[in-house]
Order: C-alpha cells, then structure tokens, then sequence
C-alpha cells in the first residue's frame, strides 16, 4: 500500500467518528497496535524534545525500507505516534522525505491538538524526516 | 454591591465561549485571568480616541494619555496602600519586576552575601537569583517544604543569617495552591536587618494587600493575572530602597540630563521605566484594579473558597487521585494527579469537553523533583466560575478516566 493510500485509509477511518471523544478513542485504540520500541532503545538519545509526554522513536533499516518502533508514556501520545508509525514505517527514505502528510489537517488532528501538542506531532514528524535521512547515507 | 456570580458572569463576554459543542470551562486562572467588558472597552477607547505618547507631548492627547497612565498609577498605588505613588513601578510583568530587583539590588550585594527564597518558587523567582549568584559569588539558599506542600518554618530561624540581604519568596504557590506566612518571614528577616520581596502574582486576583501593614520591601505582580491586560505589571518598592539602587536599563524617560559623556537619572518611578511603556497596559491594569474594588471583595474571597472546597470535596470521591498541595491555608488552585493516567491525557480530554485546565510541571520543575511526578492537573478557579462547572468538570474527568483506563 502506497502512503497516499494509507493517509487516505486513515481519513475514512477517522470521518466514520462525528464525535472528537469518540476520535479520541479511535485515537487510543491504535496506540495499542504501535509496534513497541525494543526496550534497549528505550534511552535519553531517543526521546522526541517538545512533546508534553514522553515519546521514544527509533528506526532502522531493513532492505531498503525503514522500519519504526515506539513508545509513550501518555496514551493518547502513543496513539498518535502509532499513526503516523502506521502511515511511514516500511517506506523508503526518500518516500518519508518526499511525505506531505496532508492526512493530519485532513482528520483535524492539528487543530485538535493545542499548541504545545502540535509541536509534539511537529516534532514526531520531523524526527522520523531525520531519521529517514539520517539512515539515507547508510 | 453584593456578591453576585451571574451578575459577575455577564461581565466577562469570554465566558460565553463555545469549545466545540462544549461551553467553555475556564480553570486556568492561575495562568491567566480573563477581562471584564470594563477593560476590554478601556482599551478600545484608549486605541480608538486617546492613542498618543505619555511624558512627552504637549499638545492634548498626549496629555490625555499621561494623566490616564498616572492615574492608572495611583488607582494600584491606593489598592496595596502604597505610602507613595512614585513606589508603584510598571514592568512588563512578574518575571520583568524580579529580574530588575535582582539586576539594580543586586549590584549592591558583594561576594559572600546570601539569598534566601524557598523550595515552592515558580521559575522566575529562582533563575534571576542563581543568575546573579552566579555573576557576584552569591550564595542561594532555600526554605524547604514538607510534604502537605507547606514551608518549614521551624527551618526559618537556621537559614537566616547576618549574610542573609534578601528574602524572595512567594505569596500564593501558583503550583500547590499554599499561602505562606509572609508576614511572619518578613518579621523575621526584618530582624536580621533582610530585605523581603514577596512575589504577588497569584495572590493579589484573590485578596487585597497593604504593602505599609504588611512591611514587605517589594511587591511584584502581574496585570494580566489581575484581569488587565498581559504585558504590563507592577513592582512596589520602598522609596529608599528604590533610590538606593542604580537604574536597570537606559533610554528615554529615565534620564534628567544627558551629554555625550555624562547622564544624570530622573527621580522614581521614572529611573525605572526606560523608553516608551507599555501605556494601554498601565492604563488597562489601572481599570482592572478599579473595577476589582468596585466588587464585593469579602463575597469574591468567600465564593472561592466555596468552590475549593466544593472541588475538592467531589474530585476527592474519585478513586486513583492524589493531591498535591494540602496545605491548610491555600487559594483555589487544585494540583493533582489520576493512577494509571498521564496528566497530558487527562488535560487533552478534558480540553475535548470544552474543560481548560493546565497540565505539566507548572514552572515549579523543583517542586515537582520534591515529589518525584513529572507535573500534574492543575484546576485553578476565580470568582467567576461556579459551582456547575465543578460539576461538569467532574463528569468530564470521569469520562476521560474511564476512556484512558
């Protein structure tokens, strides 16, 4: 599945809510699906600065693809970062840096999100952009 | 006038807000407060027919606009019994006032002398302190707290010394809710021949303050917490204090004379308010502070002690919360925590339920190492919030807690 069409499976799952509780909940159930960080990368390097919880990411390379795992301390956090886990893990680095990620203002997750949070998501995404180019030069 | 909440209500048109579906629930009056429509108008009149530069002009408007800032001056000078209106110093804020005290006063301290704050400090009232202990070899000291989030006062008599120049310490903990003592710390730093500033900034939304009874050295505090606008605030200072310390920043308006070589300062309050102020700030402040004292200020005190009490009496029913902050003497701020439940949770869906409450380590990063949590929930109220909204608040949070559980 191309990126575009798991952004665009993500937007219709979420339309199905007209609720934001219940997209909160929706939310909270995806962050159980996030594949786990292995808990030796669950150290200081790894945690995202500028998020109001505390969220560890780490990506590695596997044939050509770059494959993330996660954790947060807060549940709606890990929700969150499961979605975007779930939208760019298993792609190439050059498919992550070329992402525009339009789903996030197409579910409304940005504006749902108050500032601080925001640049929690602002700093997920651009930590797994660094990630992807990061792993590039490999 | 009698105290009456909806009266009070219809005052404030941001209480009218709709979160989503959700009518707003305001309990983030320990970040900010919102403005009665008697301010708000205020600063459209100033902008729409008095807009002009204070201390300067001649002609008319110019004129208008110092009178009105001056007067603003004297409404804050008379709320907190100031002996003089020259004491009353307008900053930028809280944080604005502690940085020039530590800046001007303190370069009037030597290696060797000490500073006495306390464990329960909001950032502002720590960094200007290690900074300029850092600059002059100072030494830092603190009055520890216990676990109820109240200072240990038997440690007072220990931590003051002959070294001891100042005592910077706040009045209402913004984090934990506790009113400290200040009367009887400034009695005891008095003693030793100590300075005291008391950091205002949650207290004075809540009750009034004499300045002259409580005999405190500095008083700083916040406009925008005291329902006038965000930007400006006040620095009370004794007048001999004030004129024993050298100016904080140079420019316009503090100066009597200047040559290429050589400048003499103005006198108080000017030597302190460098360049253009903010103007319709003062002005505005002044407002708020006129409005406050045309209000049942007993009823307003007594209201939100209903609903601390009323809160904590029904967040206390939930199983899983902890407080922090269990003072006996506190304000009506509620700091507290859900087992199992990470506070950025919690305060993303109560925000979903129109519910505005702060979540995170409140600027108290010490207090929060004292504990050893990473930050909490804090429901802050003021006057105009009621006892329904405490209501709904509760069944928000149980909602989010079944949701997260």
């Amino acid at each position: 599945m191309s990126i575009t069409e798991k952004e665009n499976e993500l937007v219709e799952s979420f339309a199905i809510y007209d609720d934001w509780m219940e997209k909160y909940e929706y939310i909270i159930e995806l962050g159980k699906d996030l594949p786990l960080i292995d808990a030796a990368h669950k150290k200081e390097e790894n945690i995202i600065k500028g998020c109001q919880s505390t969220v560890w990411l780490y990506a590695e390379k596997k044939d050509e693809k770059i494959i993330f795992t996660a954790d947060a301390d807060a549940i709606i956090a890990k929700g969150i970062i499961a979605v975007l886990v779930d939208v760019l893990s298993n792609e190439t680095s050059d498919t992550i840096l070329e992402a525009k990620l339009d789903f996030i203002k197409e579910i409304g997750l940005q504006e749902h999100l108050s500032p601080t949070r925001s640049n929690g998501l602002v700093a997920m995404v651009k930590q797994m952009k660094m990630y992807a180019l990061a792993l590039k030069m490999k | 006038m009698s105290f009456d909440v909806k009266n009070i209500r219809k005052q404030f048109p941001i209480l009218d807000t709709k979160i989503g579906k959700y009518p707003l629930i305001y309990f983030d009056n320990g970040a900010t407060s919102q403005k009665p429509q008697a301010v708000i108008d205020c600063i459209q009149t100033y902008y729409t027919s008095e807009n002009s530069n204070i201390h300067r002009g001649v002609h008319h408007l110019s004129q208008v606009a110092t009178e009105n800032y001056e007067h603003a001056r004297k409404t804050i000078q008379t709320y907190i019994n100031a002996k003089n209106d020259y004491e009353i110093i307008f900053s930028q804020g809280t944080t604005h006032g502690i940085n020039l005290v530590a800046s001007s006063f303190g370069k009037l301290l030597k290696a060797g002398d000490e500073i006495l704050i306390s464990q329960m400090e909001h950032h502002s009232n720590i960094v200007p302190w290690q900074m300029l202990a850092e600059e002059r070899g100072l030494v830092l000291k603190y009055i520890p707290m216990n676990q109820a989030g109240e200072l240990i006062m038997a440690e007072l008599p220990n931590l003051l010394t002959t070294k001891t120049k100042l005592v910077s310490v706040t009045h209402i903990s913004n984090a934990l809710g506790t009113i400290n003592p200040i009367a009887e710390i400034i009695q005891a730093a008095h003693k030793i021949g100590a300075k005291v500033l008391i950091d205002g900034a949650q207290s004075l939304q809540h009750e009034q303050i004499d300045v002259q009874a409580l005999d405190c050295d500095f008083l700083v505090f916040s406009g925008h917490k005291v329902f006038g606008p965000t930007g400006v605030g006040v620095l009370y200072g004794k007048e001999e204090l004030l004129n024993a310390m050298p100016p904080y920043q140079g420019g316009g308006d503090m100066i009597k004379t200047v040559t290429l070589e050589k400048t003499t300062y103005n006198g108080l309050p000017h030597k302190f308010e460098a360049g253009t102020p903010n103007i319709i700030g003062g002005i505005g402040f002044g407002k708020a502070i006129a409005w406050l004292e045309e209000q049942d200020l007993e009823g307003i005190k007594k209201h939100e002690t209903d609903l601390l009490v009323h809160a904590t009496e029904k967040l206390s029913e939930i199983d899983g919360i902890q407080f922090y902050g269990t003072a006996e003497k506190k304000g009506s701020t509620i700091s507290f925590l859900i087992e199992g439940t990470h506070p950025y949770d919690i305060g993303t869906l109560l925000n979903q339920q129109g519910i505005a409450v702060r979540t995170g380590h409140h600027c108290t990063q010490p207090i929060m190492d004292f504990y050893q949590i990473p930050g909490t929930i804090r429901a802050s109220f003021s006057f105009y919030n009621t006892k329904e909204e405490i209501d709904q608040f509760i069944i928000a949070l149980k909602k989010a807690i079944t949701m997260l559980s």
